[in-house]
């Protein structure tokens, strides 16, 4: 399958990515060559073969449903673009 | 004061210990140094004078007979690490003003070690890429240039600040992290040391995240005993990252000298590609050699899906990368664009401006593999590849101990050289990304020079958490190797 100008302005939305209008074409061109790469995978039988889930064996890890940290609300705004007190200023978001 | 930059960490520290040299004048040897190595632009941010710092105080312990398994050692720091209060950029321009209000685990293993930070060392940005020219603040220069040359050759990536602090003697060692060679391949084409170990064995608490299931901190050093030495420091099991192993941590130290007589060293016969330069498989050739010499089997095995393992990474990676970057949003941290109509614009338009381009095209790849419709034929069947990929090596570990494999298809670049095709690029991980895909550890060794005197290294993969095995071997291969060339000091004017 190919990717076209549409897609790539289609999934850059689904990513949340400003890609301007004239660099779509060329990176429709960039991934094409990087899927047409990848369709190598197709030539190999996975029939029966489960997808990996944990790269070495181990049980996932439970612990006591117990609060360990919080109450740093002041070191969560040190980084913040645009905050006053301890909220995050955003544009507005309900009309 | 040349003579003090060039010690290696172990010798540094026996030094330390003798009282031969305070961690001060060591750690002030190094700051000039860094100073005077700004060509190489090897640093984002140079740490001096909190560097004096912690000097001055792992002296004042060291006075008092409290002397940690680094003290006093001066080591710079992939600026992915996050470092409490110190800018933590990932070499990109989104995080380009990122102060952490918190230490990663590593980091901090390191310091409750008594070591000193220099400074955070550059990388592509987001740790993607081969060759450092990613980053938001401008390329490495490798230190090593060929015989009557002065183009200016890439140090390799992601982990390239890293490998040119380490070769250019700006530190006594380097933390790197390696997703698909990152720490391995830097380390190849400067002529320096690189392991990455098993996936779980360090926390990945604090280290910016790219692909979770593939990334591993590691170190980069002079010598194979300084990286036996670094990760028994760096390794441990973490209640901030459930993916970190409660296993032991041996002295890798102790460990390396054994010997290799009876050792079973597997050639993977699939490492045996096209487009492999004549002077790197000689060098395959020597190294299979020398571990013969010293009493070790050499059993030729077979990695059938070895070809699948880059593109089963550039699905696996991308989709990670697409989650994981999904948090830099404008809002709570970093880079933020002015004058956006809405939030959403204010997401896209943060987000556009603030990525380089090799972040955006994975973000975009990544999004695609995971995207309905598409999940199936992409992510799926990647995710399946990969087991077979581990499975191969658990079959070609029934026959032997250890792999051996070239490191890089060929030496150091040139800066440019392979900047215009992504595909080019990617496949300077050939060698190196299986081994993440199976979560195996693997080191990087450097083992000769090319004709026109450019290093070369050797890498060999272990068993999962077997890296003292993998120590001593690599410990065999630089005893053999005898590797003493350093670059010359043409950046110091």
């Amino acid at each position: 399958m190919s990717v076209d100008k549409d897609t790539v302005r289609r999934i850059a939305k689904l990513a949340r990515l400003a890609v301007p209008e004239n660099r779509l074409e060329p990176m429709a061109g960039e991934l094409n060559g990087i899927f047409q790469w990848v369709e190598m995978l197709g030539e190999v039988n996975v029939e029966g073969v489960p997808a990996m889930t944990s790269v070495v064996a181990q049980k996932l890890k439970w612990r006591e449903d117990n609060v360990t940290d919080g109450g740093r609300a002041d070191d969560l705004m040190i980084n913040a673009p645009d905050g006053t007190d301890h909220f995050f200023v955003v544009p507005k978001v309900i009309e | 004061m040349s003579d003090q930059i060039a010690m290696t960490l172990a010798e540094a520290r026996d030094a330390i210990r003798a009282k031969k040299i305070s961690s001060k004048e060591l750690t002030g040897a190094f700051v000039a140094a860094i100073e005077k190595a700004r060509p190489l632009n090897a640093f984002i941010t140079e740490a001096g004078e909190q560097a004096m710092l912690m000097a001055d105080a792992a002296d004042r312990r060291i006075a008092k007979g409290e002397v940690g398994a680094l003290e006093g050692l001066p080591l710079a720091i992939k600026d992915l690490f996050c470092t409490k209060g110190v800018r933590t950029t990932a070499a990109s321009k989104i995080l380009g003003n990122f102060v952490p209000p918190y230490e990663s685990t590593v980091t901090q293993n390191l310091w409750d070690a008594g070591a000193v930070m220099l400074g955070k060392t550059n990388l592509d940005e987001f740790a993607m890429g081969s060759s450092n020219e990613t980053s938001a603040f401008g390329p490495v220069f490798n230190p090593w240039r060929a015989n009557n040359s002065n183009a200016n050759l890439v140090p390799g990536g992601s982990s390239g600040g890293s490998s040119a602090a380490v070769a250019a003697d700006l530190c006594l060692a380097a933390t790197g992290t390696d997703t698909g060679g990152s720490i391995r391949q830097p380390a190849a084409v400067t002529g320096r040391v690189g392991l990455k170990p098993t996936y779980g064995r360090c926390s990945r608490f604090g280290i910016v995240a790219f692909a979770s299931s593939l990334d591993q901190a590691g170190p980069m050093t002079k010598t194979v005993r300084d990286a036996a030495i670094m990760l028994g420091t760096m390794a441990s099991v973490d209640a901030k990252d459930s993916t970190s192993m409660d296993v032991p941590v041996p002295d890798y130290e102790k460990l390396l000298e054994g010997g290799i007589k009876g050792l079973k060293v597997g050639i993977p016969k699939e490492y045996r590609i096209d487009g492999v330069s004549a002077e790197i498989n000689a060098l395959w050739s020597k190294g299979a050699e020398w571990m013969k010499a010293q009493g070790a089997e050499i059993v030729e095995v077979s990695l059938p899906h070895t070809k699948y393992a880059l593109p089963t990474y550039y699905i696996v990676a991308p989709a990670e990368c697409s989650s994981n970057l999904a948090r830099y949003d404008g809002v709570r941290f970093g880079h933020r664009a002015s004058g956006a109509r809405d939030i959403t614009d204010l997401y896209e338009k943060s987000r556009g401006e603030g990525f380089g381009a090799e972040v955006q095209r994975r973000i975009l790849i990544g999004t695609y593999v995971l995207s309905a419709g598409y999940y199936d034929a992409y992510y799926s069947r990647a995710q399946k590849l990969r087991t077979l990929i581990k499975r191969d090596f658990d079959q070609a570990f029934e026959k032997c101990d250890v792999l051996l494999t070239p490191t890089t298809p060929g030496p150091a670049f040139a800066v440019g050289a392979k900047t215009t095709d992504p595909l080019e690029m990617y496949l300077q991980d050939v060698f190196t990304v299986t081994v993440n895909l199976a979560g195996l550890p693997g080191i990087s060794v450097p083992a000769g020079l090319t004709e026109s005197c450019l290093p070369l290294g050797l890498q060999l993969i272990g068993k999962a958490f077997d890296e003292a095995t993998l120590l001593r071997a690599a410990y065999a291969i630089e005893t053999a190797a005898d590797f003493k060339h350093s670059p010359a000091k043409w950046w110091n004017v």
